[in-house]
């Protein structure tokens, strides 16, 4: 199969272990077979390049798309049809409700002449998520052969090893094969193989070699580090173009692309920066400094009483509830921090995230942390309501309808200090932890 | 409506359809049990066209204001277009990622307002780009089942828009929605080489293109449950190759939630860009200046009402909508409550009102308040006459209301003036905004406030280039109104402006007699002699420290602006007649719009009598009254109790106070009445319950 190699790098003992798993047409396959690995290391691309270029029946289902029995067993059922009839017929759309149903119009399916005497392959991608399905689903697909009595083998392709699919009920085992991730060697080869037809290859290379120095200690998806290597060749070429640099002059090349590269780092691979703006920042050639990534717009306007009531319910969150007398009343005597301070409260309240609080204490500290007096109207509560909406606050465990609600305070000690201090609030004062 | 059950608990009442609606003309209202001499429905109709301008004006503003940030989402969103138009042609395009074009738009904190500005986006969308935009809200999607079902139905209702009759055969035969991702792009596909057959024949507005995209607005980004966002953006990703799906994010936050929702293998999906709107502050100042510091709208605020309006928009919500509505309703107010509002329309129709106002209308004019302190100072003549002549009345308020519109047309215009002058002092003694100065004007006279005098010390030691920027700007306001009124003080602030101007060559004349001195000074090298000379330097400067011409100006400049607002910014309660157009029921207001639920229910369960207004429950402070409902003496009783209640005291002292009168009555409790006591309290257990889980 020379076709097949040129196609597929890289992976050559994987697709030998496949092929001789297949075997022949008429062969019976193996009943089931587990593909896993890391993000973007050629599981999909591997099977599909080889079920088509040996021109094997197949079905290939996302389980992403199908997030319902009903959806997956019906377009396997669908597709498969479409494989069966031949081209010019339009068959009606199958429904299938259960799998019991599915195993009976499978074989009904199959018995067509097309599919007759060979093997029919079901590839299920992501198969990670039919754990959330019903649990008699993955048994059920693993035993397809058995249940159906007909040549078939399922694929699963997953990202997770097999021993979390495993189902305590026990089930068929599957043939499982691992594809391990590329090497560096692998992904030069890989990004180097698709060069632009109006350079060559060696000048390609060469650039691939730049780009994975600079990201492959960052970033190991090829399918990412194919699209960098894309969006950043025009700038590489630009002496080229210029005239400035001849293909083979790499040194001066590759001072005029290492400092882009690294800013490409920070901002487009973070997807701070989209991919469009930065190729037109390229075009224009302007410093990519003076464009703010989205990180960069973190603060965020809130009415004056919104920000208190957020200020009020990060005190709630961080603050043990003893110490509200100490820090909220004029006369709280004089308590020092030993001897209030718990064993167990020695470790930072902020390390332990937020804690709830029921919505009074939230109101009271509010009241003694606003200089005006506040009056608990309406718009009062809406605000708590609609910060719970902003996610700022986060409400917990509502069941009890005699209890008051309890919220939680979400946001970091950077943002509500950025907030504290737009209503000259200073909140480290008031933090148990900062003490 | 009885019900038959043993037990006492809340029963809904469905309302009966039978019945018909009495339907009452909404001006009856208006009458107020009243006599019809107050031109009830005169006012209200005043009311509505007056309303109906001033939502108009406000559209339009919203309009403009959101043109920029609408403009350049459209650019992006045709831009991210035509990559897919000639897709695979280029090298690049081929093999790079294929990202889903997102637009994140950030529209700040306040909900309520979105809503109206997705209206208005989907509006101009489906003009310019494509008939195919779907808005989704967080709560509809739950799971991505119910997300493609709530997208697809959109979608194809968005079609049967675009495409009349001949497509509704099919939607009506397509009872149950698919809902996945196929379907829709099937369906795509079908519907745009459809149209494409109809191309040469219709000329579409979004024309030359065959593929319309397909806009997904997702109103509120945050309530999005980070699988369901997840799951749609990877399989939208896999079918952008036959479903050309667009992203807007509303974001009420921050674009950081971006990456707090998306694990970055998906958003490496996404193709970001990033839309600011207008932030809300300067949104209420335009809307503030376009229909309150203007005499195109007669209708006016007091300065209490104002505060009660601001205060609610900057301190609790930040929301344009709710602060029109607080508009809306103080107009509404006015007209209701004040019988001379009928007067509070342009002045010509004023005019022509005022001849046709009854004998009772007139008597209203004699009390108001204004209108008498004005009497008071007239001489004893025209006071009779004012108060017995209803012809002379009636002129005399015509040139009074004259006189207000004309302060008025003064007041904004100066009161504009000084805010170019003091709106960027360092640290804004007068406030950065207009709405402040406002605020101030109204409240007080401003001359008399410490903030006013600092001000103009603040004025009196500016530089002379930014001087003449503010009175350039200054020159433009009075350029931009057409009065004639204060054509004079245009006149002198162009006389000014000439002034400095011609002071440049002066100014150089006075630094080469300033280095000439300096030079002399510095010829001694002894440090003792240098010390001395320097001191004598001093004692000199302070003796000779005439004013330089600048100065002279600008001290003059400054008296003037200072004789301007002495002038013209007077408070609107001097001016007779400012009832007709000032409304102030400030705490009528702040009832309707700040209702504090706590509170009422306090009053309402510890007096009675303040809601019911039943003379039996009027009580005397202390005392638990045995006529007022159950549920208020188990509330006092609970009360009395500092924090934890024995429910058999608590029974005991209830069913004390309320057989108490009974027995004095010689009135036996039967045991059914006696069974109701006992259930009372749990119910009232089960009403205040925060108190009791302590």
């Amino acid at each position: 199969m020379p076709h097949l190699e040129n196609t597929v790098l890289c992976r050559e003992s994987q697709v030998s272990t496949l092929q001789s798993l297949f075997g022949e047409r008429h062969h019976f396959s193996f009943p089931s077979i587990f593909i896993y690995g890391h993000t973007a290391s050629g599981k999909t691309y591997v099977t599909q390049t080889l079920l088509k270029t040996l021109e094997l029946p197949h079905v290939f289902v996302n389980c992403v798309e199908c997030f319902t029995l009903r959806l997956l067993l019906e377009q396997i059922l669908n597709k498969l049809n479409h494989l069966s009839s031949s081209e010019g017929e339009c068959s009606t759309q199958i429904t299938c409700e259960t799998f019991n149903d599915f195993v009976r119009l499978f074989k009904q399916i199959t018995k067509a002449e097309s599919l007759k005497d060979q093997t029919v392959y079901i590839v299920l991608d992501k198969a990670e998520y039919l754990r959330d399905m019903e649990a008699y689903l993955l048994p059920g697909f693993l035993r397809l052969q058995e249940l159906t009595d007909r040549n078939v083998t399922v694929i699963f392709l997953s990202e997770i090893v097999w021993e979390k699919f495993r189902p305590n009920t026990g089930c068929f085992e599957p043939f499982v094969l691992y594809f391990p991730d590329y090497s560096i060697g692998n992904l030069q080869k890989i990004l180097s193989h698709d060069h632009p037809p109006e350079y060559s290859a060696d000048f390609y290379a060469a650039y691939i070699n730049i780009l994975l120095g600079v990201f492959y200690t960052v970033c190991r998806d090829l399918k990412e580090l194919r699209h960098l290597a894309v969006l950043n060749f025009p700038k590489y070429c630009e002496p080229v173009v210029k005239g400035e640099a001849s293909e083979r002059d790499t040194r001066k090349l590759w001072r005029n692309i290492e400092p882009h590269l690294k800013k490409a780092m920070q901002t487009v691979y973070l997807r701070e920066i989209s991919s469009s703006q930065w190729e037109k920042l390229q075009k224009d050639d302007t410093d990519p400094g003076q464009l703010k990534g989205l990180s960069a717009y973190t603060h965020v306007e809130l009415p004056y009483y919104s920000k208190f009531i957020l200020i009020a319910a990060y005190l709630a969150s961080y603050n043990p509830a003893r110490t509200d007398k100490r820090f909220f009343l004029k006369h709280h005597g004089k308590i020092k921090k030993t001897n209030f301070l718990k064993k167990h409260e020695k470790t930072s309240n902020h390390l332990l995230g937020p804690k709830p609080f029921p919505l009074d204490r939230l109101l009271a500290i509010l009241y003694s942390i606003v200089d005006s007096r506040v009056a608990p109207t309406a718009n009062i509560f809406s605000q708590i309501t609609s910060l719970v909406t902003l996610q700022l606050l986060t409400l917990v465990g509502h069941d009890d309808q005699l209890d008051g609600p309890k919220y939680k305070c979400t946001v970091s000690l950077d943002f509500i200090r950025a907030i504290a201090r737009t209503v000259n609030f200073d909140i480290i004062k008031y933090l148990y932890d900062f003490l | 409506m009885a019900t038959s059950s043993v037990s006492k608990g809340c029963f809904v009442f469905k309302p009966d359809f039978k019945k018909r609606k009495i339907s009452v003309p909404i001006e009856d209202y208006f009458n107020k049990g009243k006599n019809e001499s107050e031109d009830s429905k005169l006012r209200f109709e005043t009311y509505q066209l007056i309303w109906q301008q001033m939502k108009s004006e406000t559209e339009r503003l919203q309009e403009e204001l959101n043109k920029n940030l609408f403009d350049s989402l459209i650019e992006f969103l045709q831009k991210s277009h035509s990559g897919f138009q000639k897709n695979s042609r280029d090298w690049g395009c081929q093999i790079k990622l294929r990202e889903i074009p997102t637009a994140a738009l950030v529209l700040g904190v306040n909900v309520t307002d979105h809503d109206l500005t997705f209206r208005s986006l989907t509006e101009v969308l489906q003009n310019n780009v494509t008939p195919y935009v779907v808005s989704l809200q967080a709560k509809d999607c739950p799971d991505m089942k119910h997300f493609l079902q709530k997208l697809a139905s959109q979608l194809m209702d968005c079609n049967v828009d675009v495409q009349s009759k001949e497509k509704e055969s099919v939607q009506v035969t397509q009872k149950k929605i698919p809902y996945s991702m196929d379907s829709l792009s099937t369906w795509y596909m079908s519907v745009t080489q459809k149209t494409d057959v109809k191309m040469p024949r219709k000329k579409r507005t979004p024309s030359q293109w065959q593929s319309p995209p397909v806009v997904l607005i997702l109103k509120d980004m945050e309530s999005f449950t980070t699988k369901v966002l997840q799951d749609f953006i990877i399989i939208s990703s896999q079918h952008l190759h036959e479903f050309p799906l667009i992203l807007i994010f509303g974001i009420a936050t921050s674009p950081v939630v971006v990456h707090r929702l998306l694990p970055h293998a998906v958003s490496s999906l996404l193709c970001i860009e990033l839309f600011q709107s207008l932030s809300c502050k300067e949104h209420l100042t335009t809307v503030l200046d376009k229909l309150l510091l203007t005499t195109q709208f007669p209708f006016k605020l007091s300065e209490k009402v104002l505060q009660v309006l601001t205060n609610i928009f900057l301190y609790h919500d930040f929301s344009i909508q709710n602060f029109i509505k607080g508009l809306q309703l103080s107009l509404l107010e006015h007209f209701y409550s004040q019988p001379l509002s009928v007067l509070c329309c342009n002045l010509p129709e004023a005019k022509r009102r005022i001849n046709f106002l009854s004998d009772n209308q007139c008597e209203n004019i004699r009390r108001l308040p204004s209108f008498r302190r004005y009497v008071e100072k007239q001489a004893s003549e025209k006071q009779v006459a004012l108060l017995t002549n209803e012809r002379f009345l009636k002129e005399e308020t015509q040139s009074l209301l004259e006189n207000l519109h004309v302060y008025h047309t003064n007041y904004f215009l100066v009161l504009r003036c000084l805010h170019q002058f003091t709106s960027s002092l360092p640290k804004y003694p007068l406030g950065r905004q207009i709405r402040e100065l406002y605020c101030t004007c109204l409240e007080k006279n401003i001359q008399d406030s410490e903030e006013y005098a600092s001000a103009l010390q603040l004025l009196r030691m500016l530089a002379k280039d930014e001087l003449m920027a503010m009175l350039q700007k200054c020159f433009k306001v009075f350029k931009s109104s057409s009065e004639k009124q204060l054509g004079n003080t245009a006149k002198r602030i162009e006389e000014f402006l000439a002034q400095f101007q011609s002071l440049d060559a002066e100014a150089k004349e006075e630094e080469e007699d300033t280095s000439e001195s300096q030079s002399k000074g510095l010829q001694k090298t002894d440090l003792y002699h240098l010390q001395k000379s320097l001191l004598e330097m001093k004692e000199l400067r302070r003796a000779s420290k005439r004013q330089t011409k600048f100065e002279v100006l600008r001290e003059q400049l400054v008296s003037f602006i200072d004789s301007l607002a002495r002038e013209y910014l007077l408070l609107p309660e001097t001016q007779p007649l400012h009832e007709v157009l000032y409304f102030s029921a400030a705490h009528t207001l702040r009832q309707h719009l700040n209702a504090a639920p706590r509170i009422a229910l306090h009053t309402a369960l510890n007096n009675p009598y303040y809601y019911l207004k039943n003379e039996a429950l009027r009580s005397d402070e202390g005392c638990i009254p045995n006529v007022a409902p159950d549920i208020c003496i188990a509330y006092k009783l609970h009360l009395e109790c500092s924090r934890l209640i024995n429910l058999v005291d608590w029974s005991e002292a209830f069913a004390t106070v309320v057989t108490a009168a009974e027995k004095m009555d010689a009135n036996s409790v039967t045991s059914e009445e006696r069974n109701e006591i006992i259930q009372y309290p749990l119910k009232s257990l089960l009403q205040c319950p925060s108190k009791h889980t302590e």
